[in-house]
């Protein structure tokens, strides 16, 4: 990127006043903080021994999870859209058509470096078929680089491990429903369109 | 001159111009929304999205009458005095309506849909439709079915423009494509037994304004916004197409045509749609290799100056000092074959480069790939025998430096005769049974027994070779040098109607490749990066036959023997 940028914003750093130029009255300001959370109530709790209660699993933003459809399926539809909005670029998918009758499209290989992501949760608010979420799972480690590039698979059984304690967010939405199956050239097959309309 | 009012605007177009009110609003800068009216094909006014505001202007009085109802714009000529409002409420009303038409019967498939963005539904809805839906209709996905080897349709995704239907009775001739049922329940078909098979097939796929074409060569190999596009050359013939090459990160997913009314309108063949595979092919020659002492060394770039200078004049040279130019002092005889899938300047600059070694260095033109006859379309569309992009580049060159053109048939019976001390053969031919989109073996005998063994007469010269693929040549080469497929070289297409196009690499070549212009100019002693522009400059003003070929050269090629009347 060149200084000519028009996409730069140059920005002045701020006057600094007599007060500030002082530095007193910041640095009473500093110490007042502190003293509040020496005599307020402890908010720290002494991990691992001891584990932090989560309030709300819903809004918590741990390590990912693929969710299953009815039939135990990957629900997702390889629609890369994650992956286009993940601003870590830590999401890579490969697309295929699927094995099954009633889906047009699977991943085949879905992979995510989970020590790229930043878990900002763009991936999951990105996704249509709320396929992955973020779990409330937080204390993420392993013993390589490799270990933390979750595969499919592995993403599948964190849905397993946890499908129990935080269902799916978007259970409570109605099915998409399944299309008919593709009928043979020109068969007289009635237009989907005819139950719902 | 007639003047056209499109939203209050004037516009002025040609007498003899028959545009109708689409194509006068796109002059103006006003987009008119449109599925079905596509510039190649008959008008049919169905989809009714293009309809706008019209009516006249009195010559003498000035004075505007408008028709009461809106008419198609794709339908409604434009003539002197005629009057087009493309931003009325009504035209909005009308817009919206139609999107939400479409709607009603539309799956919800844009996730899994290949044409999600640059679907026109998708377009249009944003900018034209209703914000919200009013039809309480369940979601569901679309059925597919096969329409031949290269195409699918997905039935439900189709709002029956009949774009498709009109291409293959108007374009490729073959009218396999129709449309069964009537009403809402009207789908595109092909007839029982007889399959979408002709070989423009693939641009029913760009044609069809939303996803309901798959191309199944493509179909989920990548989504398109991932995508970059790269104006190119289609070097499957000497027709040669322009096309655009559409890749990610290095590697092409796609090729689609791009309109050039002088050579290929708005389509290309599938043999070349699909014939790009060979590029990323595991097989392709990688690695510059020597043979010293019979024993095969590699090369690293940075030493081939002064190799090949070792090779051409027989004279050794330290990789240290810069080779001395123009040294031939034992008066060698030299040879050079420039490929038909070179560009003008690569062909240039390697003739300069081998010249400056020996004045009279043999110059000829490689070998030409034939494959069946030349194939004619009722539009006018020719696939081309000749299956390599610039035969008439390299004639016109050749003719021009030498005052003849040598085949490559009598170059060998001249080596045969008296060797050469040393030959330097350029190739980039695709792999022998490898061009075909269908896969069926389309080598010539010749190209057969090019892969196995060597033409006699070659083997006592030095030889450097240069290639994408493996052959006898290659492997009794004294010098392999890996060659660059066409969409990572930068340069000029001669097509067989002479027009010249310039074209920059859409991917940069695998490891270990170096492309023929960058090898060359650097042979040349030249500063910096390889640069076609300024080499076709340097061609142009050198070489009367190329001189239409100064100055920026149009996105549609430039005609070099028209272009010198002139
Ligand atoms: S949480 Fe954010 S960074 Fe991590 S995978 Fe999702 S989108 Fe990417
Ligand atoms: S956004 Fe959802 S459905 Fe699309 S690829 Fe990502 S996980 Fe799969
Ligand atoms: S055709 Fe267009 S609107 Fe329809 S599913 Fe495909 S992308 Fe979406
Ligand atoms: S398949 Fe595509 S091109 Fe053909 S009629 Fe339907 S929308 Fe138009
Ligand atoms: S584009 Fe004019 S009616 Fe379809």
């Amino acid at each position: 990127m060149q200084a000519t940028d028009p996409d730069i914003q140059w920005v002045e750093p701020p006057k600094l006043g007599l007060g500030e130029r002082m530095y007193l009255p910041l640095f009473l300001q500093g110490l007042t903080t502190t003293t509040k959370h020496l005599v307020s109530a402890k908010v720290t709790v002494s991990y691992p021994d001891q584990e932090p209660e989560i309030d709300n699993p819903l809004i918590y933003r741990g390590v990912h999870r693929l969710n299953r459809d009815e039939q135990g399926r990957v629900k997702c539809v390889a629609c890369f859209l994650c992956a286009t909005a993940c601003p870590a670029h830590c999401i890579d998918i490969l697309g295929v058509e699927s094995p099954w009758e009633d889906r047009e499209k699977y991943p085949e290989s879905f992979t995510i470096d989970e020590l790229r992501c930043i878990f900002c949760g763009m991936c999951e608010q990105a996704c249509p078929v709320d396929a992955i979420e973020l779990t409330s799972l937080y204390n993420l480690t392993g013993r390589s680089r490799e270990e933390m590039i979750f595969d499919k698979e592995k993403l599948l059984s964190v849905y397993d491990a946890t499908k129990d304690k935080e269902p799916m967010k978007s259970a409570q939405l109605p099915p998409v429903t399944t299309p008919s199956t593709a009928t043979p050239s020109t068969a007289t097959s009635t237009s989907p369109t005819e139950g719902g309309a | 001159m007639a003047i056209v009012l499109i939203d209050g605007q004037e516009i002025e177009i040609g007498d003899d111009e028959r545009l109708n009110g689409i194509q006068v609003a796109a002059r103006a800068g006003v987009e008119v929304p449109h599925y079905c009216w596509h510039p190649g094909l008959s008008v049919v006014a169905s989809c009714r999205m293009c309809l706008v505001e019209t009516g006249k202007r009195d010559a003498d009085s000035g004075e505007i009458s408008m028709l009461p109802k809106l008419v198609p714009g794709c339908q409604t000529p434009a003539r002197d005095g005629t009057v087009f409002v493309t931003d009325s409420e009504k035209v909005r009303q009308a817009r919206a309506m139609v999107e939400e038409d479409l709607l009603i019967r539309h799956p919800v498939d844009c996730p899994i849909c290949d044409k999600a963005g640059e679907c026109h539904l998708q377009d249009y809805h944003f900018e034209h439709g209703r914000p919200e839906r009013r039809a309480d209709i369940k979601p569901f996905h679309s059925r597919r079915r096969e329409l031949g080897e290269t195409v699918t349709l997905f039935v439900d995704r189709c709002v029956m423009c009949t774009r498709c239907v009109r291409f293959t009775r108007e374009v490729s001739g073959d009218a396999e494509l129709m449309v069964v049922h009537r009403g809402a329940h009207e789908e595109i078909d092909v007839f029982p037994g007889f399959p979408l098979e002709n070989k423009l097939s693939g641009n029913v796929v760009d044609l069809c304004p939303v996803g309901a074409l798959g191309d199944l060569d493509f179909l989920y190999s990548q989504r398109v916004w991932f995508m970059k596009q790269h104006a190119s050359v289609c070097a499957g013939c000497s027709t040669g197409c322009s096309i655009q090459v559409e890749e990610n990160q290095d590697r092409i997913h796609r090729l689609k045509p791009r309109e050039n009314p002088h050579v290929n309108q708005w389509w290309m063949c599938d043999e070349g749609r699909y014939g790009w595979k060979y590029v990323h092919d595991n097989a392709r020659c990688l690695a510059p290799q020597q043979k010293t002492e019979g024993a095969w060394q590699p090369l690293d770039w940075s030493d081939a100056p002064a190799v090949l200078h070792a090779a051409l004049s027989g004279e050794n040279c330290s990789p240290e000092n810069s080779p001395p130019k123009n040294s031939n002092p034992k008066k060698r005889r030299l040879a050079a074959v420039l490929s038909p899938f070179l560009t003008v300047e690569e062909a240039y600059l390697l003739a300069t480069y081998i010249r400056q070694y020996d004045e009279n260095a043999v110059l000829a033109l490689g070998r030409i790939p034939q494959a069946g006859a030349d194939e004619s379309f009722p539009n006018g569309f020719t696939i081309r025998a000749e299956k390599c992009p610039n035969r008439r580049g390299v004639e016109m060159l050749l003719s021009a430096l030498t005052g003849d053109v040598l085949s490559w048939e009598s170059f060998l019976e001249q080596a045969a005769e008296t060797p050469f001390d040393a030959v330097w053969i350029t190739g980039g031919y695709p792999p022998v049974n490898g061009n075909d989109g269908a896969g069926e073996d389309v080598a010539s005998e010749e190209e057969k027994s090019l892969a196995t063994e060597l033409p006699a007469g070659l083997a006592s010269s030095t030889l450097i070779v240069q290639d994408l693929f493996d052959s006898a040549l290659w492997r009794q080469a004294d010098i392999q040098l890996p060659s660059a497929a066409f969409v990572e070289r930068s340069g000029s297409f001669v097509n067989a109607g002479n027009r010249l196009q310039s074209f920059e690499w859409a991917i940069r070549p695998p490891a270990g490749v170096m492309t023929e212009g960058q090898l060359y100019w650097r042979l040349l002693d030249r500063d910096g990066l390889y640069n076609a522009r300024r080499v076709l400059e340097d061609v142009a003003r050198e070489h009367i036959a190329f001189a239409a070929a100064s100055g920026e050269i149009p996105a549609t090629g430039r005609d070099l023997l028209l272009n010198q009347l002139v």
